[in-house]
């Protein structure tokens, strides 16, 4: 199509994907991280630049795409999975990320979330979970715990939340996964998977808003904490936690999770070993919230499942062998003459 | 044609009389297969030359209880050895088969007009849920009719009384009498019919026997009963030559844009939710894959535009197809893509409304919704499909003006053209323009929001293009570069700027045709589906020596700029709709005119002579 030369020709750096726009998150913002992890991950993906496009809806989240330097679109709140479908849809060689929020993916835009995860299209679902409603100054998220009190429930919210992680598998998703802002490493490399799904991968990042909801993850970010309270997720591996590696998760009576310390007749033999291709497994940890439980990041579920766009265009291709003559189609059915 | 075979049983003369025109109505249960049995009365009529239009109706529930008013369906042809412009005023012939049917109908029939009933379904049950306190058979109320009673349900069941068919299967036969019996009475010929017959039922050769069986029954019980003894003879009309075929605005629409799209060279994408009157646009676009068609059902109206503009995005012909309900939840994205400056069209068929409304019925009444319906100043283009076959060229020229203006377009259509049928001339692909499509490529001195000087349209560039990556939103650009602008005097020239673009398209409007005297008395100015009725009449009208012409939009915004000039020579303008003044307020607005509004909001589309009265009533006042 063009005589310009691919950005495949030089190897890509971090810096190919930063934009000449002004980065405009409150400093400090979670968000930053996010789009260093993003940025850093990108150019080695083996993919030429121009074909990455980032979608968005609204919110804070959602001015993402501004950030990155490949083919962007800012659209409208909730709607991003919408227009993302269509765009993968009829071109289903390009890379395309929505990134979204909790307000915009799980409120706003809850119903396209579920839909288009149950479709499977073949997108990769950015979702930045802080729990608060940030652009709009604060008011409670469909995530905000009972008992929240923001400038909307003065007197405490009295909504039950959403898990997040709980939803997307309801909805059949066929990649699901969470990390966190501040763990660069981690982060990565569920955004390497996510990316390499075929098929909607749904991760859910944990973000800080240090201006309408600090701290609202501090124990799984704080050094001397985290280790006791987050649970990493490894395909294969029996569930231990802990900053001496001591506690794990068995099944107990009744098919409910407990927390146990390995030792005194617990071996890591009796520890539930995560295997990502059991939803009812990812299920039962998506349930596992503080202060009972560690939060799991990592892999909860992967599955293969045809995607939606891949079906779509197999079923366009197998009628490409019959003629396309707009002459014929014109007259289908009963015709006649007049002389 | 000549007859069936089997109608060639020895038979005493009848009388054949010539006719020029006749309006008939099938009704019955909407189980009885009436729509079925008017198609192909329809397809018949074709066949045998005359010139034709249609008008199914039927109700919003799929099945209401038999027998109940609710529960009537209808279908009504007008064929001619004229020129036919509507489906008809009042009726020739009504066949009813059954009381509920009679009394929905009756009062449309003309007096000494042909009245078929089912005789045995006149019982007491059915005549209470009719609604009847006397049978109306034997009370004398029909005297002003032509009463034809035949005995449909036996003589259907008499036919396949060896078929082996359950009861339940043989009944359902009998709108196929009906039709045998009317296709002899109007020298249809039912070969088409036996052909499509024997298609239909490929699988099933005993319901294929039967249908036909019956079909030839009817014909020939016309032939041979005493009931009967004049047939009639419309003969052909002088039609413009080519090859036709019958064709409903909806599937004219879906043609319309697949069209588009081919000569466009993209692919074409549907993102659409199902709704009335407008799903049949979704099916029939979903069996045209191998043109390159991609047909999204989506989770809601929503989801359905908003695929649309994300395959806009990516470089397709995008289109969604909705009603009013489905309309007001396009608006937001309707106004993204106003703002983002992708191609996409909007089509909406109309319904009655506000809410839910009237599903199955017609108005006209979204217009200034797709004017301003949406937040902000959101100008886009809509066009309006006159007649069924309008629909085609519309739906086309809908595409051909959002990828040049790169705009989103709405095209307007509504239930009664979308659902109704006429001939259609069918046109050779290769005599369709081309609608030249450029994705730009060319990194050096590209901006997202430079400007074609002639179009004020930016380039269209697809992810994928090396070197042109950029971003794009809701927020006010900056004029050129397309980046985030809060500027206050950047927005107003952005609006200017949007506003001036669809304003510019008024520069490739063809002149408008104005049928009748070129100046006089009375302008008849209309849009959308009420072409028919007031083209019949003004043809009325002129005939009898008024000074009366007619003028029709398929341009709404912008107006054809010549509508000043034209609006100027005529001392009084009537705007005839289906709401309750929705062009000639911006007829009054835009051009300071007196207009007058002829406004009928019923679910069913405008009598031509309810327009030659008030086009009277206006000619008789004194200047």
């Amino acid at each position: 199509m063009s005589t310009a030369p691919t950005t495949t020709a030089t190897k890509l750096t971090r810096k190919d994907f930063e934009s000449d726009q002004d980065v405009r998150w409150c400093p400090g913002c979670g968000d930053y991280a996010i789009l260093a992890q993003v940025q850093r991950v990108l150019p080695d993906l083996g993919i030429p630049r121009e074909r990455f496009v980032f979608l968005s809806g609204i919110g804070c989240s959602s001015r993402f795409p501004y950030y990155v330097n490949t083919y962007g679109f800012h659209t409208i709140h909730g709607r991003a999975p919408t227009i993302a479908t269509g765009l993968k849809a009829t071109r289903p060689e390009l890379s395309v990320w929505v990134v979204t929020g909790d307000g915009d993916a799980l409120s706003i835009g809850g119903n396209h979330l579920i839909h288009v995860l149950r479709r499977n299209v073949d997108l990769t679902i950015l979702m930045f979970n802080n729990r608060i409603y940030g652009l709009t100054k604060g008011q409670y998220s469909p995530t905000s715990e009972v008992g929240k009190v923001t400038k909307s429930t003065p007197g405490g919210s009295v909504d039950h939340p959403f898990h997040p992680i709980a939803l997307a598998l309801g909805a059949d998703a066929t990649f699901v996964a969470r990390s966190l802002d501040v763990e660069a490493k981690h982060l990565q490399e569920i955004l390497r998977r996510a990316h390499a799904h075929r098929g909607s991968s749904f991760v859910e990042i944990l973000q800080n808003c240090n201006i309408f909801n600090d701290g609202a993850f501090e124990n799984l970010t704080d050094k001397e904490r985290k280790a006791e309270h987050q649970l990493v997720l490894e395909h294969g591996k029996p569930l231990v936690f802990g900053a001496k590696r001591d506690k794990g998760i068995r099944l107990g009576s009744g098919m409910r999770p407990e927390v146990v310390t390995v030792g005194n007749g617990v071996s890591e033999a009796d520890l539930i070993v995560h295997d990502e291709q059991d939803p009812t497994l990812a299920y039962f940890l998506s349930r596992m919230q503080p202060p009972e439980f560690p939060t799991p990041i990592g892999v909860f579920h992967a599955a293969v499942r045809p995607t939606y766009d891949a079906a779509l265009n197999a079923q366009l291709a197998a009628a490409a062998a019959k003629p396309a003559d707009l002459d014929q189609l014109f007259t289908r059915g009963d015709t006649w003459t007049v002389e | 044609m000549s007859p069936p075979e089997d109608a060639a049983a020895v038979r005493r003369p009848k009388a054949r009389e010539a006719l020029e025109t006749v309006v008939i109505r099938f009704a019955g249960d909407s189980g009885d297969g009436m729509q079925l049995a008017g198609t192909h009365f329809t397809i018949e009529t074709a066949f045998a030359g005359n010139d034709l239009s249609t008008l199914p109706d039927f109700p919003a529930e799929i099945r209401a209880p038999a027998g109940t008013l609710a529960g009537v369906s209808g279908f009504q042809l007008n064929f001619s050895s004229q020129e036919v412009f509507t489906p008809g005023d009042v009726c020739d012939v009504l066949v009813a088969m059954n009381p509920a049917a009679l009394q929905v109908n009756v009062d449309d029939l003309k007096p000494n007009g042909m009245l078929i009933v089912d005789r045995e379904t006149f019982s007491d049950a059915n005549l209470k849920k009719a609604e009847y306190r006397e049978n109306p058979l034997h009370d004398g109320t029909l005297a002003r009719f032509q009463v034809f009673e035949v005995d449909i349900t036996k003589l259907t069941v008499n036919a396949l009384v060896e078929s082996g068919l359950s009861n339940k299967t043989v009944l359902r036969c009998k709108n196929f009498f009906a039709l045998g019996l009317t296709s002899w009475l109007f020298h249809r010929p039912i070969e088409p019919t036996l052909e499509w017959i024997a298609q239909k039922f490929a699988k099933t050769p005993a319901l294929a026997d039967a249908n036909a069986r019956v079909l030839k029954a009817g014909y020939n019980f016309g032939d041979t009963t005493e009931l009967f003894h004049t047939s009639y003879e419309v003969l052909p009309a002088r039609i413009a030559p080519g090859t036709y075929r019958n064709i409903t605005g909806n599937t004219a629409t879906a043609l319309g844009f697949v069209a588009a799209a081919q000569r466009a060279g993209r692919p074409l994408f549907l993102g659409s939710y199902p709704i009335t009157p407008a799903s049949d646009i979704l099916h029939e676009l979903s069996t045209y894959k191998e043109f390159g068609v991609f047909t999204f059902q989506a989770e809601d109206e929503i989801a359905a535009i908003g695929a649309a503009l994300g395959a806009a995005f990516g470089g397709a012909i995008a289109i969604t197809t909705t009603s009013g309900p489905g309309m007001n939840l396009k608006a937001e994205t309707m106004g993204l893509a106003v703002m983002v400056e992708l191609p996409l069209v909007v089509t909406d068929i109309q319904r009655g409304g506000p809410s839910t409304g009237l599903p199955t019925k017609t108005e006209q009444a979204d217009l200034l919704m797709a004017m301003y319906g949406r937040h902000g100043e959101c100008p886009l283009p809509i066009l309006a499909a006159a007649t069924p076959a309008d629909c085609f060229a519309t739906a086309f020229e809908a595409v051909r003006i959002a990828v040049r203006y790169m705009t989103p377009v709405v095209l307007l259509s509504d239930g009664y053209i979308a659902n109704g049928a006429e001939p259609w001339r069918v046109p050779r692909a290769a005599d369709l323009p081309a609608i030249p499509v450029v994705f730009r490529d060319d990194p050096a001195g590209y901006q997202p929001y430079m400007r074609d000087p002639a179009s004020l349209a930016r380039p269209w560039v697809i992810p994928g293009t090396p070197g042109l990556e950029h971003r794009i939103g809701g927020l006010e650009r900056e004029d050129v570069t397309g980046n985030v602008s809060y500027a206050p005097v950047n927005h107003e020239h952005m609006i200017r700027v949007r506003q001036r673009k669809i304003a510019g398209i008024a520069g490739e409007i063809p002149p408008t045709t104005v049928t009748g005297p070129p100046e006089g008395e009375l302008l008849i100015l209309g849009w959308g589906s009420t072409y028919g009725a007031i083209a019949g009449a003004v043809q009325e009208l002129t005939s009898g020596g008024a000074s009366v012409a007619h003028a029709h939009l398929r341009y709404l915004n912008p107006l054809p700029p010549d509508l000043a000039s034209v609006l100027g020579r005529y001392r009084k303008v009537l705007v005839p709709e289906m709401n309750l003044g929705q062009l000639v307020r911006l007829i009054r607005a835009e051009y300071l005119v007196d207009a007058h509004g002829l406004n009928k909001i019923q679910g069913r589309p405008f009598k031509q002579s309810e327009i030659v009265t008030r086009a009277r009533a206006i000619l008789a006042e004194r200047p």
